[in-house]
This record gives structure tokens, sequence and C-alpha cells, in this order.
């Protein structure tokens, strides 16, 4: 079944003579259990994708489709709604609120949707111990590593119970077992949780993870594999200026 | 929520140091200025102003009570059967006096004479001395805050020269001040009329208080209507009349009111930049948080909720200090009074500051690029 389905979008920032089209007609499907790779260069347009998938940017014409419900077109105060029900995010830089321990950072996803006190506190335990950090719930960002950092964010991702999730470079700045750990665990998620997610990345190494590679260049989608199909060597041809760590073999 | 915004508000203390400085200078310099701007009102006022009168009789024209011209005593035999009179006193307010100091040069003094046995319009704040007297001749009170540096007074008994006759300090009041900065002198009508030279059936003033209960309009019309070449004005008339003529119609009240006007703007600015600051810092959070699905609203709590416990925590220390300094000031020349009307409208005014200034920093993190969360 599809999570997400994207027909002709198109996103132009400006007009006249200095408009930027960063979209040029984009068509992608994101099915359920399914872990998707978005690959690109710098400027190519997957984070004004993601964005609008997201419901935090609003599309210049097409449609996309979030579980069933159209959200081009729709006004700025109905989509936190959308996102809050449907959508999980992890960031590259983690984004979590450095003044909340943890466990107080899973809790303000689930006090936006209306679980507080005693019950957001077990729930935000229970999310913790699932990403393998049970033992940090009063520790502050600043004192986890990077690979920790980001498990926060994904118990944080989880903590609404989201069938998508839309990952941008979520390993681009750990080292190899962090990623590989973080991985794992958004495999396990895609495949025994039946969540569809999508993760924007430059970094090779874990394009083994993925069931589908999906390259976008200069607005467009260019290519569309299955990983089956793909030989990976084909898609080394992606930039990879910005890949924090050094590729393992 | 109130766990992210007051937690995001403590966890950086070096911020929040700098957040509370900003607003707890802003709280301290518009409490000092518009304190100052009180105690002159407060000096050019008071004299009617704690009179216990409710209507004042003075001839016409009169600018300020300090430079009244004499009329008849018989305006007062007049009006003394008006049934809204509970009591009718000549009064007397005069700037133009002068006592002489040990060295031989003069200074001038505000010279109030009142009917003693009436209550209205004589002295208050009487730390040394009893009004019993000051009903004897010659005797005078004067306020201690002038009267050793300006006119060499240091005790009760001591002999001056008023207007070259003798007067004898009976007794003193504390923190009298008049807007020309003279000392403030007491004695009783008699003896005011007597310094001033002033003819026996002649008064500066009359002074009335009304029975309890009575209409001051009607009552103020039926007393205009048996007189003539006088006003009557009410107390709060005349306060009006005496506050714009030495606060407007002086360079230094104006000069006073731009400085409250100014401190008021400044510190406006102040704190609007200071929040506005201390939000723009959490812009990334605010993004993330809309990325996760906060409404607008939630992050207009979060961000009021901050710019609230910001001003009270300042508003708290900034009154503290300034009421430090404004009881300081009382033991001074410069009044800055700061009382509880205006601890109360500093209190709004912070609150609405800090609020108005989120408002601002609220409408950078409700538009916010949403690519921005993307950025590592």
């Amino acid at each position: 079944m599809k999570a997400i389905e994207v027909v002709n979008l198109v996103k132009t920032y400006g007009a006249g003579e200095t408009a930027v089209h960063a979209l040029k007609g984009v068509d992608l499907d994101v099915f359920e259990s399914e872990l998707l790779l978005l690959l690109g260069a710098s400027g190519s347009g997957k984070t004004t994708l993601i964005s609008i998938v997201g419901g935090i940017l609003s599309a210049t014409s097409g449609n996309c489709v979030i579980r069933g419900r159209e959200i081009v077109g729709l006004p700025q105060s109905k989509l936190p709604k959308i996102r809050l029900e449907n959508i999980g995010f992890i960031f590259q830089g983690f984004n979590l609120f450095p003044a909340l321990t943890t466990q107080e950072n899973v809790e303000i996803a689930l006090d936006l949707k209306g679980v507080r006190g005693g019950k957001a506190k077990k729930r935000a335990a229970e999310l913790l111990e699932r990403v393998g950090l049970k033992e940090k719930l009063k520790t502050f960002p600043a004192d986890l590593s990077g690979g920790q950092k980001q498990r926060v964010a994904i118990a944080r991702a989880l903590a609404g119970e989201p069938p998508i999730i839309l990952a941008d470079e979520p390993t681009a700045a750990l080292d190899s077992e962090s990623g590989r750990l973080i991985m794992d665990l958004l495999q396990e998620l895609a495949h025994e949780q039946n969540r569809a997610i999508v993760v924007v990345t430059h970094d090779n190494r874990i394009f083994d993870y993925a069931d589908r590679i999906v390259k976008i260049e200069d607005g467009r989608i260019s290519k569309d594999e299955s990983n089956e199909q793909t030989d990976a060597a084909t898609w080394m041809a992606v930039p990879s200026a910005s890949v924090n760590i050094p590729q393992t073999a | 929520m109130a766990s992210l915004a007051i937690k995001n508000l403590f966890h950086e203390k070096v911020r929040l140091v700098v957040t509370l400085t900003g607003i707890v200078f802003s709280v301290i310099l518009t409490a000092v200025q518009l304190g100052i701007f009180q105690g002159f009102i407060a000096a050019s006022t008071d004299i009617v102003g704690k009179s216990n009168a409710d209507l004042w009789i003075v001839s016409q024209n009169v600018t300020h009570v300090e430079q009244g011209v004499e009329f008849s005593e018989s305006n007062l035999y007049k009006i003394v059967e008006i049934k809204g009179i509970e009591r009718a006193e000549k009064q007397i307010v005069s700037l133009g006096a002068q006592m002489k100091k040990s060295d031989g040069s003069d200074e001038g003094i505000t010279l109030v004479g009142s009917d003693l046995d009436g209550g209205m319009g004589g002295a208050w704040n009487i730390v040394e001395g009893s009004l019993e007297d000051l009903k004897k001749p010659d005797a005078i009170f004067v306020d201690k805050l002038y009267a050793e540096s300006k006119l060499g007074i240091t005790k009760i008994g001591q002999v001056v020269e008023l207007n070259k006759r003798r007067a004898r300090v009976a007794g003193f009041t504390k923190g009298i001040r008049i807007f020309t900065s003279q000392p403030a002198v007491f004695t009783s009508f008699k003896n005011a009329q007597s310094f001033l030279n002033m003819r026996e059936d002649e008064t500066l003033y009359i002074v009335i208080k009304a029975v309890e209960g009575k209409n001051l309009d009607e009552l103020k019309s039926e007393i205009a209507a048996k007189l003539e070449n006088v006003e009557v004005l009410t107390r709060s008339e005349l306060v009006y009349r005496q506050g714009i003529y030495w606060v407007i119609g002086t360079g230094a009240g104006i000069t006073v009111l731009v400085a409250a006007a100014l401190a008021i703007i400044v510190g406006i600015v102040i704190v609007a930049q200071t929040i506005y600051s201390a939000t723009v810092d959490h812009i990334r959070e605010y993004g993330t948080l809309k990325a996760m699905g906060a409404t607008n609203f939630y992050l207009y709590r979060i961000i009021i909720t901050q710019a609230i416990v910001s001003g009270l925590i300042a508003f708290v220390i900034g009154i503290s200090v300034s009421l430090v300094i404004s009881r300081i000031s009382l033991e001074g020349t410069l009044a800055i009074i700061v009382n509880w009307q205006l601890v109360l409208a500093l209190f709004v005014l912070t609150i609405l500051m800090c609020c108005g200034s989120s408002v601002v920093a609220i409408r950078k993190a409700t538009t916010i690029d949403p690519a921005m969360v993307f950025k590592g």
C-alpha cells in the first residue's frame, strides 16, 4: 500500500528571471514496509522534496498524497496535524533540545500528541529502551555520543507512532558502527513495523540497507531501482563531498 | 511545553544573565526616570495636594499658588453661611520671603501660613516640635532638607531673620520639597501675614472643607455665585494647574518629562532586543518543533511563557533596586518617588514589553525557512 504518492510535483522559488526551479515534475511512490534511499547532489532538490512530503513546505503545483490524503493546497493551519499523525523526522544534526534530558526530549513529542505526566515518562522510557538507551534517561544531549544522539532522535520520531519516517542524512555525522546501528534500527522499523522510511543520504555505506534507491538530479528523478536491480557501483557517481566519515570497504 | 520553556530559559546561565540584565536595566532606568518625574510632580503640587482642603478660593488667573495676589478676607464672611461648607480658613503660600543667613546673605524661602486650629493647608511630616509650639508669635517650622545647607538652621530655638523680622525655629518637617528648591517654612496665618507685611484684612487664599457627601461642583458654583474677582477651584483642579505650570510651563519640567519618555522608549527597545535575541537563539528548536507537528499556538505559548518568566524575574530584581534607590534619594534633594502605583504600572509595562517583544520574535519563529531544520 502506498504511504506516499507524489505526482508531477513542481516547486519554484521566486518568480520571473530570478526564479529557481527546485522540483520540475517529480513522480514518486513510497510504500509501507519500504526503506527508500533518496540520493542527489547538493541543490538537486531532495531537501525540497522531503520538505513538501513532510508538510513543512508548500508545492507550486502537482500532487502529494500522504496515506490517502492530498496535502498540496491544504492551508498551513491543517499541516501540523498531518505531520503529527503521519510523519516522524530524523535530522542530520539530531536537532535535540539541549536543555532537556533524553527522556524529556522524547516526552516533548508525546506532549504534542497530548500524552503527558507519568504516562509520557513511561512511554518515553520504553522508546529509549527500544533504541538501547535505557541507562541514559536523565542524560543531557551534550553528554551523549553522536550515535546516541541519533538514537534519541529516532526514539523521539517514534513517539507519535508515525507510519512514515523522513530521515535526512541520519548517518552522515556518525562513525561506521553507529551508522550501522542506526540503519539496523530503521530497517527494523520498516520491515517489522510496516513503516515507510525515506532516507536522504550521500553515504554509500548504507546502500545495502535500501529496498529501493532513488536518485534525484536537477529537480527530476533520474534513477529509481529496487536494490536487487542495483549495481552499487553505478550509484557511486553521486557526489560524496558532504560525507563526513571515511568510506568503508 | 512549560517544561521546555522554563528549562530553555535556565539551561544557559550566561544567556539568562544577559537577558535578565537587559530587562533589569530597562526596569531600573524607567523606574528611576518616572520616579524623578513623580518627584517633580510632588514637589510642584504637594502644597495643594496635601492641604486636606476640598476647595481653594484664589485670586483670578492665578497660575500657581506660590504667586497668588491678595484679596479681601471679607470674601470669607460672604460664604461662611453656605450650608455645604464645614469649615473655611485663610491661607498663605508665598515665594516672596527671604531669610537672612549667618553670612549676611539672603535665601529665598517658600512661606506657608495656615490656620493651625483648622488642620487645612499646614505642615505635614512634622519630625520635631508640635503645632502648639507653632502658635507662638514668630514661631516657624523649617524643613530639614535645606535647613542646614541653605539656611544654616540646626536646632529648635534658633533665632533667624525672616523678611527683616525676628523668627524662632519651633520645629522641623522632613522631606517637603518645593519645585523651586526653596526651603519650605511653615507658620501660623497671623505670623505669615506679619512676615509678608500684609494688611490684616487680606489673605492670599481661602481653603474650604466641605460637609461630607456634599457635591463639590455644586458647592463650587454656590460659592462662586457669591464672590467677585476670585476663582473657586477644587483641590484636584488646582493641583492640575500647579502641575501644568511647573512641569509643562518650565523648561526643567519638560526636560524631566522628555527624559522619562525617552527612558520608556529606551526600555522598550532594550527589552525588545533582549527578548528577540533570546528567542532567535532558539529558532532552530522552534523549527524542529514545527516539523514535529507543533502548531503556531504551541510555539506562541513557549515563547510567551519564556518572556513572562524572564520579565517577572527581572522585574522583581529591577524594582527592588529601584526601591532602594528611591529610599536613598528621599534623604537627599532629588526625590525619586517609586510608589505602589508606579510599581504596578511598571509591572504591567514590563510584562507587556516582554510579551510584545516576543510577539515580534514569534513571527520569526513561525515563518522559519523549513529547510533550516534539515541543515546539519
